[in-house]
């Protein structure tokens, strides 16, 4: 295959960045979206140039680091991660338009690099059970409905990847947010912390300057893991719980 | 083919486990425990401690040392400590809880492991790792880690290769990744709290030692280039296995050996470079353009039948290939244990039929993985609940329905039981200097079992290491700061300076990921699943030489003041060309078969494994030498009192 490539890139946090345009020959159907850019990145090394800054790591679409916006889209046309994504979802002759993540919660580093350290401190707020090492009592002495369980698992598949900040037309975190609340606050272990968390995260999600949730969707139709809307409503369920019970403290 | 100077090596004195209590093998944790002094607990926080890296082992020690009150620093050269590579593991984890009243106990999977490593691992060790699984069960749980349950809302468990009790706790696919983010959310609760200062996207490039005591870091900020050092009391290396050398493998593509290579550089011995684990049930390469390997985690063999044609070359599709000329040879081979054998044995049948000419797939380097059976026995929706995760990244990679179509799998680098040597205490013989998880050499011997891994780094982080670097510490009391225009500090600090400058001077013709595919594909020849004398010595005689190309032809566009991701990965392979030198060197030394490590000269009559005790039972641990230049060998006697070595049979 061949492609004409058009990626943004940009040298720092503080300069201008701008699209520039590569052509890419002998691609491989095979080929993942990363080892294509891997084979444009050997060529502008061996020529002198800057080859093009990406987050990237296990490439099996479990670490999340990976994180581009293909043709308008989060992690491109498939739902999956980028890494996951494969040349074969693409045409001969085909122009791909390649940014990073745009969300002003998410400053551009280099390139397609984003900052994403935001979603940590939202984790650090509540995103947690405390629980500290040897305090734990025997593992069945609290059984979970299977529901329950399967529950907390399903929002727990989160990667924090971000593309549910990419692709709100908010920069919105609701979904990343909702999938950590809900996974904790339904399960036993996590009921003491159930209204402190909720109500710190999304505190702290605020602050961060993601946008508001509108309700939108885009969220959950871009999210990789398949992290569901619901959770959203879920959250929001909780907060007003939460709020309610504070308030008559 | 001849000696050359590095393989030379000497002998040197005996490395002893000091701190290894003795009496009866079930009561050494305790009295270890007991005998460790302890830190006043309004002292801790006057003591800081370095840990590098924020996976299984990283993630668990940081935060367990800051709920104990010490002061941490924890680093990881991820955007996140969330992305450390453990994330990725997908099978499960192992604890002796015998949930199931099947037989299992503490002792049967200390016996399982011991004998599962080819009986090259430390008999007190692998002990307390099986006492200490079942406390790592309760203490995820406790964290919220949505392990499998059953109706009734008990945990659910599977089997796993090498064992013939269900012991391996899961979460679908994912169990790396949700034990991780359980230990990430702990982590980030102390780092919320402020006792952990956390440095993300920095990596460590050396280790700074002062009158022989580890005592700091160098690390470069890989935003802005800066290159700074940090000190402390202690440092914790939990920085992961060195199987990236190979450069195809199941790792992240960041992970590397720079932390452990340059800890060994600064005195820590490198035990047992040589053992590398090659997974069986990886999906196989397509080209050229490959950047890694994808892991298909070893549960699948729980319901999927392994087999090759009978017949040599056979190119029809599986489906038009009858069920009487198929070969189950795991099945015929090992009646007992079936598809279920360990790794290293599965990963050489498979290598085995291979070169027979029967394998299957482009260029004949496939197995077939087949669940037609068990998808006529369970139903669909039964295999998509276990496997379905699996299933769609298999379809995703591949373009193929393994719903409909066989998986096809071939072995891959996945994980390295070597390491840095470590003592009972997890210690390195460099005072103060600490290695946990993958990065220690410690408790998998020559071949480590399925869900250990992940076993391992929890129990070194969670358990192991919080209790036993209180007695360092108390022994070693805060006495003075080191101070940044210490001679030992500003020589190491000048040392990666020059390195990295050099790299991007050079000016060459070359990428470093050319370099690194060179010295990959030559340990994979020659360092891989079988491996002859002659072929080490023909890799140890081309190593020195892309060594010295590398530093003649090597090309790292940018400046090192800034975000330069070529200059990262050129570092490391700095590094992967001397560690592979050793590799390289250990598998020579051990004339025998053990585990992974297969010597074509020492087979027993039906092909497995030889291994020669009265000659190698002992562990490797390497000294270091200066580039090209021979290491020293420091041999631990291995001692046998509870499990006694035999052939290993999985028949």
């Amino acid at each position: 295959m061949k492609l004409t490539l058009r990626v943004w890139r940009q040298k720092n946090a503080d300069e201008p960045g701008a699209m520039s345009t590569y052509q890419v020959d002998d691609i491989s159907q095979d080929m993942s979206f990363l080892e294509m850019l891997d084979t444009l990145n050997e060529e502008l090394t061996l020529k002198g140039e800057d080859p093009v800054a990406f987050d990237h790591d296990c490439r099996e679409g479990i670490c999340g680091a990976c994180s581009l916006v293909i043709n308008g889209d989060a992690h491109g046309p498939e739902r999956t991660t980028t890494c996951q994504l494969h040349m074969r979802s693409f045409s001969d002759g085909d122009t791909i338009d390649i940014e990073p993540w745009r969300a002003s919660a998410f400053p551009v580093i280099k390139d397609l690099v984003v900052d994403r350290t935001a979603f940590d401190r939202v984790i650090q707020s509540g995103g947690y059970i405390s629980a500290p090492t040897g305090t734990a009592p025997e593992a069945h002495a609290t059984p979970v409905p299977k529901p329950d369980a399967d529950y907390a698992f399903e929002n727990a598949e989160c990667i924090g990847c971000g593309a549910c900040v990419a692709a709100c037309p908010n920069g919105s975190a609701m979904l990343f947010t909702a999938a950590k609340v809900s996974h904790l606050n339904v399960l036993p272990q996590g009921a003491p912390e159930r209204e402190s968390r909720v109500l710190d995260m999304v505190a702290t999600m605020d602050a961060e300057g993601f946008g508001g949730c509108t309700l939108a969707g885009e969220c959950a139709t871009a999210c990789p893991k398949g992290i569901p809307l619901f959770s959203i409503t879920n959250m929001n369920k909780e907060w007003l719980r939460a709020t309610r019970k504070s308030g008559k403290r | 083919m001849a000696d050359t100077d590095y393989t030379r090596y000497t002998t040197g004195e005996p490395v002893t486990d000091t701190k290894a209590p003795a009496g009866p093998v079930n009561e050494r944790w305790d009295t270890r425990r007991f005998e460790a002094k302890l830190v006043n607990p309004a002292n801790r926080r006057k003591h800081t401690v370095i840990v590098v890296g924020t996976g299984l082992a990283g993630g668990s020690a940081g935060a367990t040392l800051a709920e104990q009150g010490y002061h941490v620093v924890q680093f990881c050269f991820q955007d996140s400590p969330r992305r450390a590579h453990s994330v990725a593991a997908q099978g499960g984890i192992n604890a002796a809880k015998n949930y199931r009243n099947d037989g299992d106990s503490v002792h049967r999977l200390f016996y399982d492991t011991v004998k599962g490593g080819d009986f090259r691992a430390r008999e007190s060790n692998v002990h307390r790792l099986a006492q200490i699984s079942v406390e790592i069960i309760d203490q995820c749980v406790a964290q919220g880690v949505p392990f499998a349950r059953e109706y009734g809302g008990l945990l659910d468990n599977r089997s796993f290769g090498g064992v013939q009790v269900s012991r391996t706790f899961y979460a679908r696919g994912q169990t790396g990744q949700q034990l991780l983010l359980g230990a990430y959310q702990a982590l980030s609760r102390q780092i919320g709290a402020g006792t952990i200062e956390m440095h993300h996207r920095t990596e460590m490039l050396d280790l700074v030692v002062v009158d022989g005591k580890a005592r700091g870091i160098v690390a470069r900020d890989l935003v802005t280039g800066r290159i700074d050092t940090y000190f402390a009391d202690a440092v914790v290396l939990a920085t992961g296995g060195y199987g990236n050398v190979f450069y195809l493998s199941t790792n992240a593509m960041n992970s590397n050996a720079t932390a452990i290579w340059r800890a060994h550089r600064k005195g820590a011995y490198f035990a047992n470079p040589c053992f590398t684990q090659i997974h069986p049930t990886c999906i196989p390469r397509t080209g050229d353009h490959q950047s890694k390997l994808t892991l298909m985690s070893e549960s699948l063999r729980n319901d999927g039948r392994i087999w090759v044609p009978k017949a040599k070359g056979d190119q029809r599709p599986p489906d038009q290939i009858p069920e009487d000329e198929r070969d189950y040879y795991l099945e015929r081979i090992y009646p007992s244990f079936g598809n279920l054998v360990p790794r290293d044995i599965a990963s050489r049948a498979a290598k085995n039929v291979c070169d027979e000419g029967r394998g299957v797939g482009p260029g004949g380097q496939g197995v077939y993985l087949d669940f037609a059976e068990a998808i006529e026995r369970m139903g669909r929706k039964t295999v998509e609940a276990k496997y379905g995760n699996l299933f769609d990244m298999y379809q995703r990679i591949t373009d193929e329905d393994p719903y409909q179509v066989p998986m096809r799998i071939y072995p891959a680098v996945h994980y390295t039981m070597g390491g840095l040597w470590v003592d009972y205490d997890l210690q390195t013989t460099i005072p103060g200097l600490f290695a946990i998880g993958e990065a220690n050499f410690s408790d998998h011997g020559a071949n480590r079992l399925g869900a250990s891994a992940l076993m391992q780094g929890l129990a070194d982080g969670y358990f192991v290491l919080p209790s036993t670097i209180n007695d360092y510490l108390a022994r070693n009391p805060h006495t003075e700061d080191v101070s940044a225009d210490h001679p030992a500090v500003q020589e190491t600090v000048a040392d990666t300076q020059d390195r990295l400058n050099l790299l991007l001077s050079v000016d060459g013709d070359r990428t470093p990921d050319s370099f690194h595919r060179e010295i990959g594909e030559l340990m994979w020849e020659y360092c891989g699943m079988a491996r002859t004398e002659d072929g080490l010595r023909t890799a140890l005689a081309r190593i020195p030489e892309i060594r010295e190309e590398f530093w003649r032809r090597i090309k790292v566009p940018g400046t090192g003041e800034e975000f330069n991701q070529s200059l990262e990965r050129a570092n490391r392979v700095v590094d992967y060309l001397e560690l592979a030198e050793l590799m390289c060197l250990d598998a020579l030394h051990r004339a025998e078969s053990c585990g992974g490590h297969f010597r074509v000269e020492s087979q027993t009559p039906d092909g497995e494994a030889a291994r020669r005790d009265e000659e190698f039972s002992y562990a490797a641990a390497w000294e270091f030498g200066g580039t090209g230049e021979a290491p020293v060998l420091h041999k631990e006697d291995l001692v046998f009192e509870y499990v006694h070595p035999t052939q290993r049979s999985y028949a």
